[in-house]
């Protein structure tokens, strides 16, 4: 097949794209630029859209030997990703970055404009299987597993997609890498969101969407027991930097249990009010068989490593509800739920979400 | 490197030798420097006193923009405007865009038309109402993106009429068309040897001896003080030996190769009919073909052609490798689209009648799949 390889600059897109030659296909690398002005996003050699990252990507594919192109996906990237990011955080929702990515951009703009050139399939160095039953699968390791944010892909971008990780642990990919020669196999790891330079993600959001006072209310109460300076810059669980002036009654922690935009409010409360046993959520993807009728018994997640409960997940239209099997803490709308098939050869997507609450 | 430049290259660089120093090797060595100097100076209508040698075209340029600029302002302070064209390589644009930045320059940008040709009146016009205070006029001889050749004997006789030094980037000139130091006029002129079949990293500035010019690099005083550094002696022997080609053979390579290039011209034509061709029609560099194709992206036609063995370029790219609308094209007159949808094919010494077919057969359906590629770019 003729193959376009997403190459991040990182150590696993280098492995993946020489696995796509090695298995006989006609690769072409890619290296995507998301950032009109490189310096403004990330600046150390851990991020994605560097000019580092860019000469990583090249010197790999030269490696290689296949050919290496830059895209400009800068402005897509900026609407799809960046400008959804902050307007999700204003609507008091938790975004995540990654899988937006992934569905907007790397399977969607990238991967349609390789099909418009003739390209077959889109290889990324995403640790998850696919394998030849169509289904997406957790990766081996499964500290590195990254099905969670591929969940969102529907059947026809997963069918022109390649992960050639997902059988390999993380230290098989490094060393591979040495092996073959590609002087990122000791790159470290990405982490954090790759267009915050500094991991600062509330001085982010502050800088796009201004100081914007408002009170901390104790949900049961009904009190001010604080105030904040953005709205948007709390996530439900949060437990840290609330700066409350008066401890509560019990003398216990308190978390953000919610967010309203329209009155700028953070309601927080005791850790046993966060519990939640009903998921609801919106626009279901479902690609691990035929979409259910019936209410299906499975396992949800309800963000990225979070934990794995056992739960009845039943779909109606354009909704999706999760009933849990025990409740969890930290429920954040704007997450997604995926829910996966207990599997020995690897847990299996069946499909995945976006929580409303 | 053509092979007789690249074995005067070898057989030089084994022998042992500054060329400034006074013992029998460094007298080989400095014969070698001073016999190319002559091979260079002969071909290119120069004298030998007026070739500098340099690292390469980039040096050479900076050395005439900055140098004259420096020299000249410190005779007469007044004297800071720099003149140039928009359509300059970026050797000279940003040389000249550095002295704005950075020494007090004031920067007179002359316009270009629709085929990027710099008209003789519009400098005339520039140094009737500046001569005063202009250090240094420069213009490419021929322009490296659409191939346009400029009337630089005219714009140099312009500038000697004001007596203003005129400063030409001849690297895409020399062994094209015929170039003549002397009889063109010019005060300083950039060549470079790996566009002629050269070694990379060695050119010169042809610069006449009245010409003052502030040296970028000092040291040890070699090339009449303006450039210090000791001489790579077996670059400069492979780069004259390369030079006396290219210039030698001009005539015939320029007939072989513009009569394929007319071909391929043609041919696109017909194949892609609302193609646009950029460029002067007739003053242009024979191996030079530009085209805009409607409705595509350079970038994706050329990793299209590039897929099918076909070698051709987009304008430029940023640091991360971003393709870049053209800046010779925007000053043109095209509009983004078009400046980002244009491709560059070169012809050379070996390239032959098979690759323009190749290119003719490959090209109808790149465009095709470039037009549907760059249709997902309409907002959704």
């Amino acid at each position: 097949m003729r193959v376009l390889a997403a190459m991040s600059g990182g150590v696993d897109s280098a492995v993946a794209a020489a696995r796509a030659v090695a298995a006989g296909h006609e690769v072409t690398g890619v290296h995507l630029a998301l950032a009109r002005n490189p310096q403004t996003y990330r600046t150390g050699a851990r991020g994605c859209c560097t000019l580092e990252d860019s000469r990583d990507a090249r010197r790999a594919a030269d490696v290689i030997g296949i050919p290496f192109y830059v895209w400009d996906m800068a402005d897509r990237f900026h609407e799809d990703v960046v400008d959804d990011f902050v307007a999700e955080y204003a609507a008091g929702r938790t975004p995540n970055p990654c899988l937006r990515c992934n569905e907007k951009i790397k399977f969607a703009a990238v991967l349609d404009r390789a099909v418009a050139l003739g390209f077959d399939a889109v290889v990324t160095g995403h640790h998850a299987r696919l394998g030849a039953d169509g289904l997406l699968r957790r990766s081996v390791d499964l500290a590195k597993d990254q099905s969670y944010v591929l969940a969102v892909l529907t059947r026809e971008q997963l069918d022109r997609s390649i992960f050639p990780l997902g059988d390999s642990t993380k230290a098989q990919v490094r060393a591979e890498a040495a092996e073959r020669g590609l002087a990122v196999a000791d790159k470290p790891d990405s982490h954090d969101i790759c267009f915050i330079a500094d991991g600062d993600t509330r001085g982010f959001l502050a800088g796009r969407l201004g100081e914007a006072p408002g009170d901390v209310v104790d949900a049961s109460t009904g009190a001010v027991v604080g105030s904040h300076s953005g709205a948007y810059a709390y996530t439900v669980g949060q437990r840290r930097g609330l700066h409350l002036d008066r401890p509560a009654p019990d003398g216990r922690p308190r978390y953000v249990l919610s967010i309203t935009p329209k009155t700028n409010t953070v309601t927080v409360g005791p850790a046993e009010a966060l519990e939640v046993s009903d998921v609801h959520a919106l626009r279901p993807v479902w690609t691990g068989g035929a979409r259910p009728d019936a209410p299906v018994e499975c396992e949800v997640q309800l963000r990225a490593h979070g934990d794995v409960v056992p739960a009845t997940v039943a779909l109606d239209g354009d909704r999706l509800h999760a009933e849990l099997r025990r409740p969890v803490r930290g429920v954040a709308a704007g997450q997604a739920v995926v829910a996966y098939r207990p599997d020995p050869a690897g847990d299996v997507v069946l499909g995945s979400a976006t929580i409303t609450g | 490197m053509l092979d007789e430049a690249l074995e005067a290259y070898v057989a030089t660089a084994r022998e042992v030798g500054n060329a400034s120093s006074l013992h029998a090797a460094g007298r080989r060595a400095r014969r070698r420097v001073e016999e190319s100097r002559e091979r260079v100076a002969a071909v290119l209508g120069a004298r030998p006193s007026e070739v500098i040698f340099t690292g390469g075209g980039t040096e050479s340029d900076n050395l005439a923009v900055k140098g004259i600029f420096w020299a000249r302002r410190g005779a007469r302070p007044d004297r800071r405007r720099v003149v140039s064209s928009a359509v300059e390589h970026h050797a000279v644009l940003d040389a000249v865009d550095w002295l704005a930045q950075h020494e007090g320059a004031e920067v007179g940008w002359l316009a270009v038309d629709a085929v990027g040709r710099l008209d003789p009146e519009t400098l005339r016009a520039e140094l009737a109402a500046h001569a005063d205070q202009v250090a240094v006029v420069t213009a490419m001889w021929a322009n490296n993106e659409v191939g346009t050749v400029q009337p630089v004997a005219e714009l140099a006789a312009v500038a000697a009429a004001h007596g203003v030094p005129f400063h030409t980037d001849a690297i895409q000139a020399v062994g094209q068309v015929p170039v003549d130091f002397g009889a063109s006029g010019v005060a300083a002129l950039t060549v470079t040897g790996h566009k002629l079949g050269g070694p990379t990293g060695v050119g010169a500035l042809l610069l006449a001896r009245d010409v003052p010019a502030t040296p970028l690099l000092h040291g040890g005083g070699q090339e009449r003080d303006i450039r210090s550094g000791t001489l790579d002696t077996a670059g400069i022997v492979a780069f004259a030996v390369a030079v006396e080609t290219a210039v030698k053979g001009q005539q015939e390579y320029a007939a072989r190769v513009a009569a394929l290039r007319d071909d391929l011209i043609e041919r696109v034509r017909q194949a892609v009919p609302e193609v646009i061709y950029n460029g002067d029609p007739t003053d242009r560099l024979p191996g030079n073909a530009h085209f805009s194709f409607p409705g595509c992206e350079g970038d994706a036609l050329l990793l299209l052609l590039d897929a099918q063995g076909i070698a051709c370029s987009t304008g430029s790219a940023c640091s991360a490798g971003v393709a870049q609308p053209s800046h010779v094209l925007l000053a043109m007159g095209a509009d983004d689209d078009r400046a980002r949808s244009s491709l560059r094919f070169t012809l050379g010494h070996t390239s032959t009648q098979a690759d323009v077919d190749a290119l003719i057969a490959a090209l109808p359906a790149a465009v095709d799949r470039a037009r549907r590629a760059a249709a997902l770019r309409t907002p959704r």
